[in-house]
């Protein structure tokens, strides 16, 4: 099994949706998953852009609030785990990705590595080198306290991966 | 003190009538989660020993790093305050806190530990757990009872009742979706009015400055993220020096604590952080809010580095909190953090914490309910040795003891190294060798009145012996009587020759377990020598009594070195005396001594597997199948990896194996005869039973390995159980 292929395996145990796709066709997937209204954060993988889509750039408090999709990039992903690494920066990806009903995760299929030694070996150099802040984020937010296992305690209820290979 | 006793008992019986259910349930499915993650795990046990390596490391440098540390978040930005207790803690928050309205709060013990909520609430600010199961906890008014389940005492129906009551919804709360929903607005709703966000801190990198906040809600990031002022509280030994060091603790804690590969969310902030902070009020983007952000780091002493100082409760430093030791612990399975805890912590690492946190007294509330069965030490993913901290404490706990009316009865049965203040059915049970001689050399007579019901009325008043709890009876003629009367296989005629130990149990109640082995080892070639070996100090390990366990370990030392000497294995019939020259005796000898025993000790079914591997046609001379047996295996033993053995021998002699997939018998030892634990024995007991008594496997023996084991099993059963050695041994003649 590739890197990737390992990748969505270990989404599809964590009941996250994962779509492949090639740069060209980013728009058209996005606007078929994306429920409306959407805020997002810019990806920044390389071929793709949320400034012509149906997505909101830069939203305010209120947008964020009302939103029911948010769209951010990751920065990795790992495949075992099927965790992907979200920025912590100051364009938002982080409320962003937390905040919504919905997270849409777009990231690059060059950066899904294989386990958590190689992710954290990266992130030592990107983030704790660099002093910066990011998320593993691995499903989508769960909680057990109230008696059974229910998604969506504080943060997104549903998580779609999107990988886009150029 | 007998009223202690009652007031104990009746505290568990309520607990076990009232949460009992919910933890047992909550604790197990997190418990059986963490078998199946770590089995995925290929290098599970290389990652532990990292793990640990990094976390002695860290604690051996813990001045130097708490200076990196402060250093690092200085130039980062934000302010380290190093509090010296719960009280200097405080006092800085609060300032920190100013004249915030609203706190909210993610899940942190150490901000339990100093019961800041408390404190900030009579300080004017409104303090909210968003943690959900903190959350019902502080709407209940009540404590966690679990260090990373807070509310799994709580049914879905009483969280139910709970918010129904306290928030009088339009349409009552009823399922756990609704329940999430509901508290997810509420809390929402708190995060965005608060000023102020308060989390703990798993890991703090010293090099970077980095927090790791392990959580699945996602609470904590709002916490963190969404107020401009942030405020963690961390215990001083949550240092880890760099940022790579994190990599094991990520692949451990979430497997090691509720059982998932890892939660949804592991953040690793590094503030301040550059993500913006939300004003609600403004209609401004996000990303143009430029509110400066505030950054605390309160670094928590409250006994820490006293601790570190400390080269029995060191140890607990290295913690990371993950709550295995009690998802695996039979006792906490049944009865949670409410009997077993302190002020603040609960389960098996709590022993320690409470000691050095808060105090002795605070861990002796529950010192007691952990058997020293040491089925946490294999799960713990530093592998800290748990049950050593709790005998330990328990020793100190003893000395603080102040002597007892009832003193004089057990005078004569002490010969041992104890203060004067030891509580008197510690000291009866921890000289269960001079009982059982005595009992022994006067059987049958001593039987006879044992049993006599003013007896054992008397032995529950003043030792506290639960009546109910049917006593041990002692031969007539001991093992090592009936070894000296008969003839052996001669060295001679042997190819090789061994110590069998007379265990006390073995010597004075089962010596038919002891003639079976001697029969089986000379059978398979073997010459034996049962010598007249001192107790190994067992029994008075399990009542915390560390002078006379170290006593006795260089007595038995002493007695067995020569035979060492002579090239002689020495082969153990109770699993629990072979964990003690394998475990705690490197605790007592010098290294080399320890090292020779160790080396040369076995579990006698190990050892039979061993002689007949070497050469399969002994096995003819045992006594084989068909036949159906139940089988349970001892605590100690299975911690040792020694369970493998029985089973296997048995399973290529033919007999159809039913092993307990039930953890535990509930008695270890002199747990299941104290008074005011003995309903709790019984109820983790009832869980074997029922297994054994299942339809179609009534019909089979059942065998245990551990004499606790065995007497429990024959106070639930119709059937009586006997260790496996004799039903493979040879007969008589």
């Amino acid at each position: 099994m590739s890197t990737v292929e390992t990748f969505e395996h270990s989404l599809e145990g964590l009941a996250v949706e994962t779509t492949r796709l090639a740069p060209e066709s980013f728009e058209e997937v996005l606007e078929e998953i994306v429920t409306e209204p959407a805020v997002g954060a810019r990806p920044g993988v390389e071929g793709v852009s949320l400034e012509d889509t149906a997505v909101a750039l830069d939203p305010t408090p209120h947008q964020l609030e009302e939103a029911v999709t948010g769209v951010t990039g990751a920065v990795l992903g790992i495949a075992d785990y099927g965790s992907v690494v979200l920025r912590s920066t100051s364009d938002g990806t982080e409320p962003v990705s937390l905040f919504c009903d919905d997270h849409v995760v777009v990231l690059d299929a060059d950066d899904v590595v294989a386990d958590m030694p190689t992710a954290i070996g990266w992130m030592a150099a990107n983030v704790g080198d660099a002093r910066e802040s990011a998320i593993i984020a691995t499903g989508p937010s769960a909680t057990a306290d109230m008696g059974a296992l229910v998604r969506g305690a504080h943060g997104p209820k549903r998580v779609h991966v999107l990988i886009v290979e150029s | 003190m007998s009223a202690d006793r009652e007031e104990k008992a009746a505290h568990i019986r309520r607990l076990l009538d009232t949460e009992g259910d919910s933890v047992q349930e909550n604790t197990r499915v997190f418990n059986q989660g963490r078998y199946t993650a770590v089995e995925d795990l290929e290098e599970y046990e290389e990652l532990k020993t990292r793990a640990r390596a990094i976390k002695e490391d860290a604690i051996e440098r813990l001045p130097e790093l708490i200076d990196q540390l402060t250093e690092t978040v200085e130039e980062n930005g934000g302010n380290v305050y190093l509090a010296s207790d719960a009280a200097d803690a405080n006092r800085y928050i609060e300032e920190v806190a100013g004249d915030a309205g609203t706190l909210v709060k993610s899940k942190s013990m150490t901000s339990e530990e100093i019961d800041v909520n408390e404190h900030l609430e009579r300080a004017g600010v409104d303090v909210y757990e968003t943690d959900l199961g903190e959350f019902v906890i502080q709407l209940a008014e009540e404590s966690p009872s679990h260090i990373v389940g807070p509310a799994i005492h709580k049914s879905r129906e009483e969280i139910a009742d709970l918010f129904n009551h306290e928030f009088e919804p339009e349409e009552p709360l009823e399922t756990a979706e609704e329940l999430t929903m509901f508290a997810r607005e509420y809390l929402g709703e708190r995060v965005k009015e608060a000023d102020v966000g308060m989390t703990g801190a798993n890991f703090v990198v010293a090099e970077s400055g980095t927090l790791a906040l392990v959580t699945s809600e996602g609470n904590a990031r709002k916490c963190a993220v969404a107020p401009d002022t942030h405020v963690a509280v961390a215990g001083v030994e949550k240092i880890v020096p760099a940022f790579e060091e994190l990599q094991p603790f990520i692949e451990l804690i979430g497997r090691s604590g509720t059982g998932q590969d890892i939660t949804s969310y592991l953040s690793l902030f590094t503030p301040p952080v550059s993500t913006p902070a939300i004003d609600f009020e403004s209609e401004a983007p996000i990303t143009e809010n430029d509110a400066e952000r505030e950054f605390h780091l309160v670094l928590l002493d409250n006994g820490r580095m006293a601790m570190r100082e400390d080269p029995e409760l060191k140890e607990t430093l290295y913690c990371i909190r993950c709550g295995a030791c009690a998802n695996v612990c039979a006792n906490f399975q049944h009865v949670g953090g409410h009997a077993f805890g302190g002020e603040t912590y609960s389960g098996g690492i709590a022993t320690g914490w409470e000691a050095g946190v808060h105090s002795q007294e605070s861990a002796g509330e529950f010192n007691d309910l952990c058997t020293g069965c040491t089925r946490c030490v294999n799960q713990c993913p530093v592998k800290i040795d748990i049950p050593w901290i709790n005998e330990v404490v328990r020793d100190r706990i003893n000395h603080g003891e102040e002597p007892s009316e009832f003193e004089f009865l057990v005078e004569g049965l002490t010969p041992d190294a104890e203060p004067s203040g030891l509580d008197v059915q510690k000291r009866f049970f921890g000289n269960f060798g001079t009982v059982a001689r005595l009992g022994s050399a006067t059987a049958p007579v001593s039987n006879w009145l044992a049993e006599l019901p003013p007896t054992r009325w008397a032995m529950e008043r003043t030792l506290g012996i639960d009546r109910r709890r049917e006593l041990p009876t002692f031969a007539n003629e001991t093992l090592r009587d009936w070894f000296v009367a008969r003839e052996g296989l001669p060295a001679a005629e042997a190819d090789r020759e061994v110590v069998l130990y007379p265990d006390t149990y073995t010597d004075y109640v089962s010596p038919e377990r002891g003639k079976a082995a001697v029969r089986t080892l000379e059978a398979l070639g073997v010459s034996v020598i049962v010598p007249d070996v001192p107790e190994s100090g067992r029994a008075p390990l399990s009542q915390g009594m560390l002078s006379t366990a170290s006593v006795q370990a260089h007595e038995v030392y002493a007695e067995l070195a020569e035979h060492l000497d002579a090239g002689r294995d020495v082969v153990a019939i109770e699993p629990s005396d072979l964990a003690m020259f394998l475990g705690e005796y490197e605790k007592f000898l010098p290294e080399r001594s320890f090292e020779r025993l160790s080396e040369n000790s076995y579990e006698v079914l190990e050892y039979v597997y061993g002689l007949v591997s070497n050469d399969p046609e002994k096995a003819d001379v045992l006594s084989d199948g068909p036949g159906r047996v139940a089988y349970h295996s001892h605590c100690q033993q299975r911690t040792l990896g020694l369970e493998g053995y029985t089973t296997t021998l048995l399973e290529e002699l033919d007999y159809d194996v039913l092993t307990s997939t039930v953890e535990c018998c509930g008695m270890a030892g002199s747990f299941g005869y104290k008074e005011q634990y003995y309903e709790l024995a019984m109820d983790v007991g009832y869980e074997l039973q029922d297994e054994f008594e299942e339809r179609g496997e009534r019909d089979r023996t059942v065998l245990a390995s551990g004499t606790s084991c065995t007497d429990q099993l024959d106070a639930l059963l119709d059937r009586k159980p006997r260790h496996p050695i004799e039903s493979i041994a040879p007969g008589p003649e």
